[in-house]
C-alpha cells in the first residue's frame, strides 16, 4: 500500500515534469503556426526543418550554438584540466581561495556573471561578438571541468607523476603519458557538462553577443517569443534534440549498469 | 633557458597560474567593475546616488520584495515536493532510481524557454488564464530537478546503520526521520535551497513569458537598466543582488560549491 502511494506520487511528479514537452511532441505533428492548435496529423514541419534554405536564420543559430558549445566545452576542459592539476599541488592556503574564487561564477546567478562581463567587454571597449561569447561561456563552464577533475586527482596516485620524471621523462610527456589517461573521466564528464551549459545558456549569450547580428538558439528563440509567437519548426527541433538526449541517456545508463553488476560479480 | 623553462614547468603547483590569470580577468575584475559603477555616475565621479534611488524610487524596491517572496514560497514548494520524491527515489533499488533520477533531470535538456512556452500552451490547452498560477507552476516546474538531485545525492550516501541503531534504539518511524534521516539530509537540503531560491530571484524572462508581461521580477529589472544604457545603476542593482547572495552563502556555511556543482546534471 505504502509502495503503492510512493510509486504514484512520483509517477504523478513526472507526469507534471513531462507534460510541456509531450505537448511540443504532439504538436510537431501538425502545421498549425500557433502552438496548441491541432489542424490534423502531418510531418510537414520535419520536412520543412530539414529543407535547406527555407529557415535560415534558425540553422544558422543552431549552428552558432554547437560550434560555440563546442569551443568552449574543449578549451574550459584544456584550462580546468590543466588548473586542476595545479591547484590540487598548490599549498592548502592558497588552494582554498582558488578554490573560494573558482565557486564564484557557480554560485552567482547568470545574470550577475552576465552583466559583469558586460561591463568586462564595454569597459575595455571590446566589440562584442563569437569572441566574447565564447570567451564568456568559458569563464562559467570552466569551474565545473575544474570541479570534476580535482575527484580523480585525490583519488590517484602521486608517486607516479614523479616516478615518470626521474625516470627521464619530460613534464608534458609525463602529463600525456601518465596523469591524462588517470583524469580522462573526469575530463569527460566535464566536457559533457561545460557543453551542456553553453548550449542552455541564454542570459550570459544575450549580454555578451552583441548587435551584429549573431544569433543562438536560445537568443533566437527569445527573439522569436517577444515576437509573439515560436517558429513552428522549433517544435520538431525540440522534440528531436529531447529524443536524442533520452536515447543517449538511456545507453548510458545502461552501460552503467552493466559494468556495475559485471564488476560485482568479479 | 630551456632547462629552466623545463624545471617552471615541472613544478605542477605553476600549472595553476593561467587559470589565475583567468579567474583574475573574466571574475574578479568584472566583479570590481560592478562595484566600481554602482558607485560612480556617468562621468567617473564618486556618488551615492544609485543606491539613494532604489530608496527611493518605489518601483525596483517593489520588484525586488516580489522577487524573494515569489523566490521564497518556489524554495519552499519544491522542498515540500521535492524531498519526499527524493526520500522515495533514495529508498528504490539503485538500477531503477538512478534511472528514475535521470527522468527528473532529463527535461532541463530541453532549452528552457521552449519549455516555457509549452508551459504556456499547456495552460492555454486547458484554458487556464496565464497569471500568479502559471507563474508558480513554471517557476516550481523549471526548478524542482535542482531540489531533488542533491538531496537524493545526500540521502542515497547516507550510512544506512545509523538508521538502524535509531530503530533498534526504539525510535518510532517518526523520531528516526525527524531525529536521524533530516539532520543527516540538511547538506542536500541547504545546496538544494541555494541552487532554487536565487536563481528565481534573478531569473529574466520566464516570468514575463508565463504571464504575458504582467509580472516581472528582479532579472527583468536588471536587464532593462543595463539595456537601457543605464550601467551605473544597473550595476549597483546587481551589488544589492551580490550582497544578498554573499549572505545567503555565509549563512549556508561551507561546502557549497561542491554540492552545487554535484547538483549539476551529470
Amino acid at each position: 500500500m505504502k509502495k503503492i502511494l510512493a510509486n504514484s506520487y512520483i509517477g504523478l511528479l513526472l507526469t507534471l515534469l513531462y507534460a510541456p514537452i509531450l505537448i511540443i511532441i504532439i504538436f510537431s505533428f501538425t502545421e498549425a503556426k500557433v502552438l496548441g492548435n491541432w489542424t490534423g496529423f502531418s510531418f510537414k514541419l520535419y520536412a520543412s526543418l530539414f529543407h535547406v534554405g527555407v529557415h535560415h536564420s534558425l540553422s544558422a543559430a543552431l549552428w552558432n550554438t554547437l560550434i560555440i558549445g563546442l569551443i568552449s566545452a574543449f578549451v574550459s576542459m584544456m584550462l580546468g584540466t590543466i588548473a586542476a592539476i595545479g591547484i590540487f599541488n598548490l599549498k592548502p592556503r592558497a588552494r582554498s581561495v582558488i578554490q573560494l574564487v573558482n565557486s564564484v561564477p557557480i554560485l552567482n546567478p547568470d545574470i550577475i556573471t552576465a552583466i559583469s562581463l558586460f561591463l568586462l567587454f564595454v569597459s575595455l571597449g571590446i566589440s562584442q561578438g563569437y569572441t566574447t561569447v565564447i570567451l564568456a561561456h568559458i569563464t562559467f563552464c570552466t569551474p565545473y571541468v575544474v570541479l570534476s577533475v580535482f575527484p580523480r586527482l585525490q583519488r590517484m596516485n602521486e608517486n607516479l607523476y614523479e616516478a615518470a620524471l626521474d625516470l627521464g621523462a619530460t613534464p608534458f610527456y609525463a602529463l600525456r603519458k601518465i596523469l591524462l589517461p588517470e583524469l580522462r573521466p573526469g575530463m569527460i564528464s566535464g566536457f559533457v557538462l561545460a557543453f551542456t551549459l553553453s548550449i542552455d545558456d541564454f542570459v550570459v549569450t544575450l549580454f555578451t553577443i552583441g548587435n551584429e547580428g549573431l544569433e543562438t538558439l536560445s537568443t533566437y528563440i527569445y527573439a522569436d517569443a517577444r515576437k509573439g509567437g515560436l517558429t513552428p519548426e522549433l517544435r520538431p527541433l525540440s522534440a528531436i534534440i529531447f529524443l536524442t538526449v533520452l536515447v543517449l541517456l538511456l545507453i548510458i545508463n545502461r552501460r552503467a549498469a552493466k559494468k556495475e553488476y559485471k564488476n560485482e560479480k568479479a | 633557458m630551456k632547462q629552466s623553462i623545463l624545471s617552471f614547468a615541472g613544478k605542477r603547483r605553476n600549472w595553476s597560474i593561467p587559470y589565475i590569470l583567468f579567474l583574475g580577468f573574466f571574475v574578479i575584475t568584472p566583479l570590481v567593475l560592478i562595484v566600481y559603477y554602482a558607485f560612480t555616475n556617468q562621468t567617473g565621479t564618486f556618488t551615492l546616488d544609485n543606491f539613494k534611488k532604489f530608496w527611493m524610487q518605489p518601483e525596483a524596491m517593489h520588484t525586488f520584495v516580489f522577487s524573494v517572496g515569489v523566490a521564497l514560497i518556489t524554495t519552499i514548494a519544491c522542498l515540500l515536493l521535492g524531498y519526499p520524491a527524493a526520500f522515495i527515489l533514495s529508498r528504490m533499488e539503485l538500477n531503477r532510481s538512478r534511472l528514475l533520477v535521470l527522468l527528473f533531470i532529463l527535461p532541463m535538456w530541453v532549452n528552457f524557454l521552449i519549455r516555457t512556452l509549452a508551459t504556456v500552451a499547456l495552460f492555454d490547452f486547458l484554458k487556464i488564464p496565464l497569471g500568479m498560477g502559471s507563474l508558480y507552476f513554471g517557476m516550481i516546474y523549471n526548478f524542482l530537478p535542482f531540489m531533488i538531485y542533491p538531496i537524493y545525492n545526500i540521502l542515497i550516501k547516507t550510512d544506512r546503520s545509523l538508521i538502524e541503531a535509531a530503530q533498534d534504539l526504539g525510535a518510532n518511524p517518526r523520531q528516526v526521520f525527524v531525529k536521524t534521516i533530516l539532520p543527516l539530509s540538511a547538506p542536500g537540503i541547504a545546496s538544494g535551497v541555494m541552487m532554487v531560491f536565487m536563481p528565481v530571484i534573478s531569473t529574466f524572462a520566464i516570468a514575463e513569458l508565463l504571464t504575458i508581461n504582467n509580472i516581472k521580477l528582479f532579472g527583468t529589472t536588471l536587464q532593462e537598466n543595463i539595456y537601457n544604457g543605464m550601467w551605473n545603476y544597473g550595476a549597483a542593482l546587481s551589488l544589492i543582488m551580490l550582497l544578498l547572495i554573499a549572505a545567503t552563502t555565509l549563512l549556508n556555511g561551507k561546502g557549497n560549491a561542491k554540492a552545487a556543482s554535484e547538483g549539476g546534471l551529470i
